[in-house]
């Protein structure tokens, strides 16, 4: 068990493609980071760079104490979790788990012992004389960790390790690998692009985009208070609305209709507004923003309805009996607004009105 | 599959050349199933359809082991007036000459050095190629040229290599106190029918295990990289096992190469020279047979050489198969 300190890490391919830029990222011992971000992000290129898989261009990683930019990958302490499982097909599951830690010349009590209790802790020890090829997806999977597990390392690393299993199975390995980081309390580094298995896993989530971070927070942090419109965006489901609006004094312009701010402004001129599908509320006064409904899409628990304010798709989220007409008034909280700049897309920080305002802004809600 | 051979080969072989192995045999009787249930219009149809590929196999593989088999038993009159029943002598004949035995040996001999070389050094270049990043096609293309080179012509380019006045080896291993006569000393002549033999071969070898060594998959490369510090160690615990069912495909493919296909370079190694140098069985029936005009005793030989192949494809695909992981 060890913490990973990755410092100024890039990565630039042969032919001078960049990768990643710029990775600044201390991960505490014991720590559940995730790297979330769309596909060609970078957020695997970090995990192999980490693992040593792939040569790191600029900057250092340590691995506890240790530099190990020019580490071996076999000598790094690091046991990798890889999509395809990548299982040797020609070896037993016993022989799988046995592998990398007969390579290290642990002693064969120790060994058996080890396999034993991975075995059991993942459920697949009567498994343990079946080829790969026998075995269904969950199961590979799980040896896949099995195989991690046993070697005891510093750090795991997984590379998308979910993303061949099918929707259910995806979610009960979600919790079974939550459930085993915290047991065995090992450093673990986990690649994703599905923002909600990036929620559930992480104390702390780094949202990547284009080779960069674009923010580092625990989930709930990310999900509250976004870096960036395309924090924003990728973080939470239904993703968040994000419109055009300006910033008229106390007053926000979005299309036709005002929102009085009560001191929530936190510039003026055109920004980006943010506005959660599940904070806006439908109101029966004249007051609130004009909405067409469009389309309306049934979850069961709730229902979104997907439609516009002035000429700009939003989508709102109702409980599971809400009524829906085609055109609705909707209102919401000054404070659960999010202003991103109009041109960069990075937040702006809303400075934080005095209380007796704040009171004001209560019987808008 | 643009590099197979025209040797015959066993239905579904080439498939299963690590591209899926066993699903995939499975999956083609499955698909054979299916074709079971087309109707025909009329019963006879069907036999239509078989009776060219019937009628192949019949002519030219059929009867001539017949022929060859019942022409085992008689002594032919060298000028075809005529045959006399012998029963088993010409299998006899053949089988205690000193002449006949120690051919075999060099056959045998030859078949597992030609076998062996070419399968070693066509797998250590496609190793070595597979690393390679830059310029790999040029690289890899190089390589697999020579295998476009014509079994005799490849022949005549080896004894010019190894020509007594202008052959380079030759010449250059006088430097070294080894003064070559290929054609005329049998060990000299053997080693450079070997050498040509093998290098013909290589090429072949080459396509298939980089063809091979590609479908591991990167992912496995991976985890035994963190798995095991050691290249050579993974190279013999992973990537080799996952090899296995090509180098089993073209263990059967070598063998039969050493043992039939080096007829063409032997012939233009050996031909108008002194009679002491080194043949296989093959080339023995051949000279027997069309040039001693002992087509008995030549019969006898092949028979005696189809028995050897039969059995030694029975062991390949017994005992070696069965060893062979198929993914």
């Amino acid at each position: 068990m060890a913490a990973i300190d990755i410092s100024s890490v890039g990565k630039i391919y042969n032919g001078g493609v960049r990768a990643v830029t710029d990775i600044d990222l201390d991960i505490k011992d014991g720590e559940f980071i995730v790297l979330v971000g769309p596909s060609g992000c970078g957020k695997s290129t970090l995990l192999r760079m980490v693992a040593g898989l792939e040569a790191i261009s600029e900057g250092t990683v340590k691995i506890g104490d240790r530099v190990v930019n020019e580490v071996e990958p076999a000598d790094r302490d690091i046991a990798m979790v890889f999509q395809n499982y990548a299982l040797y097909p020609h070896m037993t599951v016993r022989q799988n788990l046995e592998y990398g830690l007969k390579n290290r010349k642990t002693p064969k009590a120790e060994i058996d012992a080890r396999v034993a209790e991975a075995a059991r802790m993942l459920e697949i020890t009567q498994y343990l004389d079946r080829k790969p090829r026998a075995l269904s997806g969950g199961q590979r999977q799980r040896v896949a960790m099995g195989r991690a597990i046993v070697r005891k390392p510093a750090a795991f690393l997984f590379d998308e390790p979910l993303s061949n299993l099918d929707a259910k199975l995806r979610v009960s390995m979600r919790g079974e690998i939550k459930r085993l980081q915290r047991r065995l309390g090992t450093t673990s580094i986990y690649v994703t692009h599905d923002q909600l298995e990036a929620m559930t896993l992480a104390d702390r989530l780094v949202v990547l985009n284009g080779g960069k971070i674009e923010q580092v927070g625990s989930p709930l942090d990310v999900y509250h208070t976004p870096a960036s419109t395309f924090v924003a965006s990728f973080i939470g489901s239904p993703a968040m609305n994000l419109v055009k609006a300006e910033l008229q004094g106390d007053r926000l312009a979005i299309g036709p209709s005002q929102i009085s701010l009560n001191g929530y402004a936190p510039t003026s001129g055109a920004v980006t507004v943010g506005l959660r599908a599940e904070d806006l509320r439908v109101v029966s006064s004249a007051e609130g923003m004009p909405f067409t409904v469009e389309y309306v899409e049934e979850l069961g628990s709730q229902r979104l309805a997907h439609g516009l304010v002035g000429d700009q798709a939003v989508t709102i989220a109702l409980s599971g009996e809400a009524e829906i007409t085609d055109s609705m008034r909707l209102s919401i909280d000054p404070s659960k607004l999010h202003f991103f700049d109009a041109e960069t897309g990075r937040r702006l920080d809303v400075r934080a009105p005095a209380t007796a305002v704040a009171a004001v802004a209560e019987p808008v809600a | 599959m643009a590099y197979t051979t025209s040797q015959p080969q066993p239905g579904g072989f080439l498939s299963r050349l690590g591209f899926g192995g066993k699903a995939r045999s499975r999956k083609t009787a499955v698909a054979a199933e299916e074709m079971k249930r087309v109707q025909f219009t009329s019963p006879v149809l069907p036999y239509l359809f078989l009776f060219p590929q019937l009628a192949v196999i019949f002519i030219f593989f059929y009867w001539p082991s017949v022929q060859a088999v019942s022409s085992s038993f008689y002594l032919e009159d060298p000028f075809g007036f005529g045959s006399t029943f012998v029963g088993l002598s010409n299998y006899t004949d053949v089988i205690f000459s000193s002449e006949y035995q120690s051919i075999a040996l060099f056959t045998a001999v030859f078949t597992v050095l030609v076998t062996f070389l070419s399968l070693s050094l066509g797998l250590l270049l496609a190793v070595k190629a597979d690393r390679v990043i830059r310029g790999a096609s040029t690289y890899k293309t190089l390589l697999i040229a020579i295998y476009a080179i014509a079994a005799p012509v490849s022949g005549l380019i080896g004894m010019m290599i190894f020509d007594q006045h202008v052959g380079p080896f030759v010449k250059m291993m006088s430097y070294f106190g080894w003064h070559m006569q290929v054609g005329l000393n049998y060990y000299d002549t053997a080693f450079a029918m070997t050498v040509v033999a093998v290098w013909k071969q290589i090429p072949y070898n080459f396509i298939f295990f980089l063809s091979g060594l590609q479908n591991v998959p990167v992912s496995v490369r991976e985890a035994a990289m963190i798995d095991c510090r050691s290249g050579m160690r993974r190279f013999w615990t992973v990537i080799l096992p996952l090899l296995a069912p090509t180098a089993f495909f073209l263990l059967t493919i070598n063998v039969t190469y050493a043992l039939f296909d080096t007829f063409g370079i032997i012939d233009v190694m050996v031909k108008d020279k002194p009679a002491n140098n080194p043949v296989t069985l093959v080339y023995k029936v051949y000279a027997d047979g069309f040039r001693g005009n002992d087509i008995g005793g030549s019969s006898a030989q092949s028979v005696i050489l189809m028995i050897v192949v039969f059995v030694l494809t029975i062991f390949q695909f017994r005992f070696i198969e069965r060893r062979v992981h198929y993914n």
